[in-house]
């Protein structure tokens, strides 16, 4: 058992006890620290924080970091864990590398009020709105009274978090729609959505990354791809990004530089 | 130094041991699905376990060496023959030059592995040289191959050399020569007709209906044809909640068991994805997962549950057979 560095007792494996975290396996290779049970900015903030804390101090045997909505999974190397901490045994007695792992994940759960927030990074993604990019603009427009600019207009003034990125290569689970202009999905989805399809279902507004079916009310397509293997990171967008689309002419779009995805 | 690809087979791809680091950008891992039997391979021609090879699933290529090259085929048994010579699996073996492999009959499991003395030297991608077949990077062109491909090979180990001057002053370098040593038989898997999975409980395993938790544990389930490197769905007995509940994506990996609505299961293989939402009822073992990778389709599996403890102590000791057959390999020249 920790402390928190505020005084107050750390109590693992307490569902729903604000400012508590519980620790479970993902198999045998990877520990899952939950910090909270629905999708909240606060919670967005703790997941960060503990990544990041996590980046910078991590355990011998530690392998990968998946963060999503309110958990992070943390991948490990169970006998480098063992290795590196042999005397680590716990109360009753238990050696085998989870109740080490987890034990590391509570000491570095009390750290992380320490963390500097993390400076989110603002990515301006171009969209051309309506026409053939946009089949269903229209559409999203007449179902909440608005004319085709104003969806665009909402669309383009709001500012959207990136909770996570999952589903395929770099893409955005998107929060932060204006619920002026959520609309439920196509009741038949369509076979085939282009790349960089910006659509809205329900209240989740977000962008195709490959080609595939789909029941998104498309409302324009962006000429960014949001995988790039090239690059470093290999993605257009990061977990924490704040996101802001800004329309563009037919005719910027297809004159943009970059390959269409 | 290359390899030949005269016919495909029925899905054959660059593999390793996955794609490891990216997958908080929603890339995959990805890697062998059998990883015990790739890394056998490349111990047995010398090879960092990290290298590279071939993933041949159920109906095997047609392979001609360009050169004179050190193999080995582990896995499932397609019956591999080195021209008219068969071969025995999970051993070293000299291929002299121009000869041809290629396979024959599907006897045990479904995917062997060949590996060469140098790994099959493909551009790494992302840290991998694993094949991602839908984002199409990795491997040979981001894609299974073909008829045509020429694969590259990389630099044999010192090892690797010695065992090759070892191997052909046998039957000199123009004949075919299979090595007299193998691995200990406890370090070969014998992929049972009828596997029996070691499991632990998912996160969700509670909130499943008693009746469907032992039925789980109980029953035979069916490998059926839809199932691909992605995930196995399976039919047999419908798994349900105790109450349906929507659940937040989070963190999914090799051996995943969920349910989505409508109760059958399906268990994440290799090329899952990063993260899922629906209920997670068991994880299979990682000291498992080959049995489960050589399972054919329209196969059963079985269910046996055990502790985290026990799982992890299984794999540990798995780990540490590995390292003490390669400390042995790597003295063995």
């Amino acid at each position: 058992m920790g402390e928190t560095t505020d005084g107050r007792e750390f109590m693992p494996n307490i569902p729903g006890n604000p400012g508590s975290a519980r620790i479970v396996p993902l198999g045998d290779s990877a520990a899952v620290v939950i910090l909270g049970d629905s999708i909240s900015l606060q919670i967005h903030y703790r997941v960060r924080a503990l990544c990041s804390y996590l980046e910078h101090h991590p355990f011998t045997g530690m392998a990968e970091l998946v963060p999503s909505f309110t958990s992070i999974a943390v991948y490990y190397d169970g006998l480098a864990v063992l290795k590196a901490y042999p005397g680590y045994i716990r109360p009753g007695g238990e050696y085998y590398p989870f109740p080490v792992v987890a034990a590391l994940l509570e000491m570095m759960l009390s750290h992380i009020d320490d963390e500097p927030p993390p400076q989110p990074r603002t990515v301006r993604i171009p969209v051309y709105y309506g026409g053939e990019a946009g089949p269903d603009l229209e559409f999203v427009a007449e179902h909440n009274g608005l004319l085709p600019q104003q969806v665009i207009d909402i669309h383009s003034s709001a500012e959207y978090l990136v909770y996570m990125l999952g589903f395929a290569p770099g893409f955005p689970y998107l929060g932060g729609l204006p619920s002026s202009i959520s609309t439920p999905r196509r009741l038949s989805p369509r076979v085939a959505i282009p790349a960089g399809s910006v659509g809205i279902a329900g209240d989740q507004t977000g962008v195709y990354p490959l080609e595939t079916p789909g029941g998104w009310q498309l409302i324009g397509r962006m000429p960014l791809s949001l995988f790039k293997p090239e690059s470093v990171p290999p993605t257009l967008l990061q977990a924490g990004d704040t996101v802001r689309f800004y329309p563009i002419s037919r005719r910027e779009f297809m004159e943009w530089g970059e390959d269409l995805p | 130094m290359s390899l030949l690809i005269m016919t495909p087979g029925l899905l054959t791809t660059v593999q390793d041991l996955g794609r490891y680091g990216y997958q908080q950008y929603g890339i995959i891992a990805g890697g062998a699905m059998d990883s015990y039997a790739l890394r056998m391979a490349n111990l047995l021609v010398g090879n960092d376990e990290w290298e590279a090879g071939l993933e041949m699933t159920v109906t095997g290529p047609e392979i001609t060496f360009a050169e004179p090259s050190l193999i080995s085929i582990c896995g499932g048994g397609l019956s591999p023959m080195l021209d008219e010579h068969p071969l025995p699996l999970w051993r070293t073996v000299y291929a002299p030059k121009g000869a041809r492999l290629h396979f024959g009959r599907l006897s045990r499991g479904c995917r062997a592995y060949l590996a060469v003395a140098g790994g099959i030297a493909v551009p790494v991608q992302l840290n991998s040289r694993s094949t991602y077949l839908r984002a199409g990077i990795g491997g040979h062109q981001g894609r299974a191959l073909r008829s045509g491909d020429v694969l590259p090979v990389g630099t044999p180990t010192l090892r690797g050399e010695v065992w090759t001057e070892m191997l052909t002053k046998i039957n000199g370098p123009e004949s075919l020569s299979v090595s007299r040593w193998f691995p200990a038989y406890s370090l070969i898997p014998s992929y049972n007709e009828i596997p029996v999975l070691r499991v632990i409980a998912g996160e969700e395993f509670h909130s499943f209906r008693e009746e469907s938790r032992e039925r789980f544990l109980s029953e035979p389930f069916t490998i059926l044809p839809q199932s691909d490197r992605m995930g196995y769905r399976l039919s047999g007995s419908s798994l349900n909640l105790v109450r349906e509940q929507s659940l937040i994506s989070s963190a999914v990996t090799y051996g995943t068991v969920q349910v989505p609505t409508g109760g059958s299961p399906i268990i994440l293989m290799a090329d899952r994805q990063t993260t899922g939402g629906y209920p997670k009822l068991a994880q299979v073992i990682t000291a498992d997962l080959p049995l489960l990778a050589q399972a054919k389709i329209g196969s059963a599996v079985r269910f046996r549950l055990i502790t985290l403890q026990e799982a992890q102590e299984q794999l540990l000791q798995q780990e540490l057979e590995l390292r003490r057959l390669r400390l042995v390999l790597e003295h063995y020249y």
